[in-house]
């Protein structure tokens, strides 16, 4: 009697169990490619093999830049597969050029380690480390940008160029269940190694802004790696034009904050600073400090839309057509910018039309 | 059982009873995935194999297991447990033994799980009392069917692409309907050769 009721529950039970062990000694014996040995420029390691090789090198402590958790959407994972690793697959055919395909490029995230095999990657990447730390302090610097201080905990030290960035990983909160990694310029003192300094402007619906905006806590501990990128200060005797917007002042402020009197005097920074009203300006009364100690800096910060009650009687309008006032002839110039992709295009445009050498701009883009 | 050779099966689910033009099953991938000929055909080939291979599993399950415990209604959701077990096992299987193939195929395979003109498939063979080999060749005929479908819509949408003007409130999906329903209107042209159901 109870046996008709309980056995097309147990019929189901007893088949998807089955199944589960199927799939369970599939993965077992299928999955399992044993120990394989992974060689990285020059270096060989003895892994295990069947995961990804940006999952494989992270575990050999080798952070290659990675902004969406590999997923293959943002391409920053490119790594060069000079052998075993098969054919492009669909996943990462649309984020690799021409020039990838010729070059053997593939996207770390979506190749496996399957057999003994072989990648090339930039020398710099091995530098990167993973950092424990803990939030030091979070002050605002306008309504939707703060500027975070970092404690380094271990390792306790972070050697860095100025104006490279590390990535920031957010932990998961209210409907977030995953956590994701973002990139952040160092804003701070390069030669103060014990700490990293951010300046994050809210994006509106954005994971990891809205993690460190409403859930970061002064004391929490976070988990951050780099660094990374090439936008840093090249050595020449041009003259520096620099231009920055919104938090795009950060990798801006490393770089001229970590230069010598003489390499000042020497190379005569202009910085520009582009904002809409005077609620988006911050950290003019510092640049104004920094300008009074170096008379070859000049700080320029200019609104595009001042509001009637902002009293503002610096330069306004585009931040293009005040650099083009400012500096009519950029021949010995070298450009250093920082900001939206909308904003460096013109940036770029307009320089090189005031005479600046495309090959000597210089710029760090939002993604 | 049917008395209809198994070879006869095979092609009518291919060209007269063709289970996307016929059951209208398996649109929705249809109608996304047939953009490039390449993509369509990888598609095409990932439902061949699932197809066959599932038709064949749940022939075996609805006969073995449901059939002797009286549990024929469980079918749905048995059908639907085998298919998407049998998927996984057969993703492991391929990325292990062909990196060829897995590149092709590898991330077409997790959407045919929710294809449903694969469920349909071992649906229709049950209710048609088809028997093993009627089976098999019902279940790898609908698969090249379907493929054979598909391919031929994303010859026509690749050539549309660069030649024809679509009036903008039929673009995408409208005027795919309308092609699907053309191609549909000639494939009923073969129904006089054979005919199954």
């Amino acid at each position: 009697m109870y046996l008709s009721y309980l056995l097309p529950p147990l019929a189901i039970a007893g088949l998807a169990t089955a199944l589960a062990i199927i799939i369970l000694l599939a993965e077992r014996y299928l999955m399992d490619y044993g120990e394989v040995e992974l060689k990285v420029n020059d270096k060989l390691y003895k892994v295990k093999g069947g995961s990804t090789v940006l999952s494989t090198l992270k575990q050999e402590k080798i952070f290659i830049p990675s902004a969406c958790g590999g997923r293959a959407t943002c391409a920053y994972c490119k790594v060069t597969a000079v052998k075993g690793f098969g054919e492009v697959l669909p996943t990462e055919a649309p984020l690799l050029t021409k020039e990838d395909l010729t070059k053997n490029v593939r996207l770390a995230c979506q190749i496996k380690v399957k057999n003994n095999c072989e990648i090339r990657i930039p020398d710099e990447l091995f530098s990167i480390r993973e950092f424990r730390a803990r939030v030091d302090s979070i002050t605002d610097l306008t309504y939707d940008i703060k500027h975070f201080i970092f404690r380094l905990l271990s390792p306790p030290e972070i050697e860095y160029k100025p104006g490279q960035y590390i990535q920031f990983q957010s932990q998961p909160y209210g409907d977030v269940s995953d956590s994701v990694y973002r990139a952040y310029s160092m804003c701070g003192l390069a030669s103060e190694r014990n700490q990293v300094e951010l300046m994050v402007r809210l994006v509106p619906e954005g994971i990891c802004t809205t993690y460190m905006f409403k859930h970061l806590k002064a004391g929490n501990e976070v988990i951050i790696t780099g660094p990374y990128g090439d936008f840093y200060l090249r050595d020449s005797n041009r003259r520096m034009v620099c231009i920055a917007g919104g938090s795009g002042m950060a990798p801006i402020r490393a770089i001229l904050l970590a230069m010598t009197p003489e390499e000042i005097e020497r190379r005569r920074p202009i910085f520009f600073f582009g904002a809409r009203s005077r609620k988006d300006l911050f950290l003019v009364d510092e640049w104004r400090e920094f300008e009074a100690r170096h008379p070859a800096f000049k700080f320029v910060p200019a609104l595009s839309g001042p509001e009637p009650d902002d009293d503002w009687t610096g330069a306004t309008g585009r931040i293009t057509d005040v650099v083009a006032q400012f500096v009519p002839d950029a021949k010995d110039c070298e450009g250093y910018l920082c900001g939206s992709p909308g904003m460096l295009n013109a940036c770029v445009e307009i320089l090189c039309k005031l005479g600046v050498d495309e090959e000597q701009i210089y710029y760090d883009k939002f993604a | 059982m049917q008395e209809i050779g198994a070879f006869v099966i095979f092609f009518a689910s291919i060209f007269t009873s063709n289970i996307l033009l016929t059951n209208f099953l398996g649109m929705c991938s249809y109608l996304s995935v047939s953009r490039e000929i390449k993509t369509a055909w990888g598609l095409g080939i990932a439902v061949v194999f699932v197809m066959t291979i599932t038709s064949i599993a749940n022939y075996v399950v609805y006969y073995n297991i449901l059939v002797p415990l009286k549990l024929e209604y469980l079918e749905y959701i048995a059908f639907i447990i085998v298919i998407a077990a049998l998927v996984q096992v057969v993703e492991m299987i391929i990325e292990r033994t062909s990196d060829r193939l897995y590149a092709s195929l590898g991330i077409f395979l997790p959407l045919i799980t929710v294809n449903c003109a694969v469920l349909g498939a071992a649906l229709f063979l049950i209710i048609r009392k088809y028997d093993f080999y009627q089976s098999l060749a019902y279940g790898a005929g609908s698969g090249i069917g379907w493929m054979l479908a598909i391919m031929a819509l994303a010859g026509i949408r690749a050539k549309m692409s660069r030649r024809s003007k679509v009036i903008p409130a039929l673009e995408g999906p409208g005027i795919v309907l309308i092609i699907t329903g053309i191609i549909a209107l000639g494939f009923i042209g073969f129904s006089g050769i054979v005919q199954i159901n």
